[in-house]
């Protein structure tokens, strides 16, 4: 078992520092589809902007760099607790040379630990043992103004937009319309446009961690589920409709794609679990096979 | 585009309008959560003693304050144990949690403007009114550009509620934002959640 440190600091400098190329595509377009001139359009070219900049000086894209989420998958024999270990070194001194902002508050005293390294939940990591001899870590750093527009409805569910009341039954009708309703009132607040990570099912804790699970793959993944699959188009075109666009400045895109995964569920409950990701979305994987290293 | 120096007077905060684009150049302070209940506990309500050095901090404060501005923002620093500071992120943070606060800042210290991402709500929009003041809305997660228009980092106070709750005090050159809400009770945050509001009214009708 190798020491894999300073790679970990290299995934989480790369994370932090560079957006993955198709979430920049993706802005890209976006920024094309604006009026010249128009306050969403100015927003686009400051973003990419800023992602060329960020990339050139190593320097963190979003000042909020966010909760740092693992996920280890790793060869049969594998200490997870060495594994750890290293994760939480590599975070420490990612934080130490300002690739991370120290963002670890004790709730209950208030005080900053400085380095990135809370509790026992603080960086959030899963670990699950692979098939195969290869080793893969996945961060996704996930910010807070994006986390505080996260949602979960329970189903039957009576809402109200205005002065108009509406209804959202135990079905995919249902769900689509609580997620509308989740869109519409994150407005820009969770830095629009956003990438929505929707599950169905579940209890209310696996619901949002599944909801930040299915964030992990390329823009455009759709779950094979065709019912699903058409699902996440439409939710996305809808979105769109509403205009709320890039920094709520109102605009054409609001959401850059939608995922949604389907989960167990108590015969009780009925969840629609909604996370919300920035345009900001930083996810990277780390692979060891043998003596190579790749970061994707 | 205009470019506005701090402090900004009464007659160039009412000839903005929403939808502006400006950019800022002076010396602002960056406030957030803990800043903003500290000085209400503290200095506006007085439900809490100052403590420690409170007192001097707030005396320093009120003059970079009267019309000048704070920047709802969590800096990435470097330089804390050499305290050579230089700001390495600094994009803005969302600012609708300050909205219980944010219109008796702006009154007590005749603050002329907040700057921060995602809009605020009544309360702060009538407070632009009252003041006269406006807000500056900067692009959210433009951290690396923003921190380029930070040209010196003057001084920090309160470096105990952490770096990014921290006061720090800092001087901009050209810092770009929008005004999306002004002094004569224009608000683009409101506009667009109604216009919001009817579309997906048509939608969850369908």
């Amino acid at each position: 078992m190798r020491d894999l440190t300073n790679e970990i600091l290299e995934l989480i400098r790369r994370t932090s520092t560079d957006l993955p190329t198709d979430v920049e595509k993706q802005l890209r377009l976006a920024l094309e589809k604006e009026d010249p001139g128009s306050a969403a359009r100015g927003a686009f070219e400051t973003i990419l902007r800023n992602v060329e900049l960020s990339r050139k000086n190593s320097t963190p894209v979003c000042q909020d760099t966010g909760t740092p989420i693992f996920y280890v998958k790793s060869p049969a024999g594998w200490s997870t607790q060495y594994l750890k270990h290293q994760i939480r070194s590599a975070l420490a001194e990612a934080t130490r040379k300002s690739y991370m902002r120290p963002n670890a508050v004790d709730a209950i005293t208030d005080k900053n630990s400085g380095n990135n390294l809370g509790g026992d939940d603080f960086p959030y990591i899963h670990f699950e043992e692979g098939e195969s001899d290869e080793l893969s870590i996945e961060l996704m750093l996930k910010g807070g103004g994006s986390e505080n527009c996260g949602a979960q409805y329970s189903i039957p569910y009576s809402g109200r937009v205005g002065e108009t009341a509406f209804q959202a039954g135990r079905d995919l009708a249902g769900v689509r319309k609580v997620v509308l309703d989740a869109v519409y009132r994150a407005q820009g607040q969770g830095c629009a446009p956003g990438i929505l990570g929707v599950s169905i099912g579940g209890d209310r804790g696996s619901g949002y961690v599944k909801s930040k699970e299915v964030l992990l793959g390329p823009i455009g993944t759709r779950n094979p589920d065709p019912k699903l699959a058409d699902l996440e188009e439409r939710l996305t075109g809808e979105a769109n409709q509403l205009g709320i666009g890039a920094m709520g400045f109102g605009g054409k895109t609001t959401v850059l794609d939608t995922r949604i995964t389907g989960l167990s569920r108590l015969p009780a409950s009925y969840f629609v679990t909604i996370s919300y990701m920035c345009w900001a979305c930083r996810r990277r994987t780390l692979t060891v096979r043998g003596d190579e290293v790749t970061y994707q | 585009m205009r470019a506005i120096t701090i402090p900004i007077t009464d007659e160039t905060i009412l000839s903005l309008k929403v939808g502006e684009p400006l950019t800022l150049t002076g010396v602002m302070i960056t406030g957030r959560d803990v800043v903003h209940k500290w000085l209400i506990e503290t200095f506006i309500k007085k439900t809490r003693a100052p403590q420690g050095e409170d007192q001097q901090v707030y005396e320093a404060l009120k003059p970079i304050l009267a019309g000048g501005v704070i920047y709802h923002c969590g800096p990435v620093v470097s330089g804390l144990d050499s305290k050579q500071y230089k700001f390495v992120a600094a994009g803005p943070t969302t600012s609708i949690r300050e909205e219980p606060y944010q219109a008796d800042v702006m009154k007590h210290f005749n603050l002329k403007g907040v700057i921060g991402k995602g809009g605020m709500g009544p309360k702060t929009l009538k407070g632009c009114q009252d003041v006269p003041a406006v807000y500056f809305h900067a692009i959210g997660g433009a951290a690396t550009l923003i921190a380029q228009s930070v040209t010196n980092v003057l001084g920090v106070y309160k470096l105990e509620f952490g770096v990014p709750e921290a006061i720090w005090v800092i001087e901009v050159k050209d810092f770009p934002v929008v005004v999306t809400m002004d002094a004569h009770g224009q608000s683009l945050h409101e506009s667009v959640e109604k216009s919001s509001a009817g579309v997906l009214v048509d939608l969850l009708a369908k």
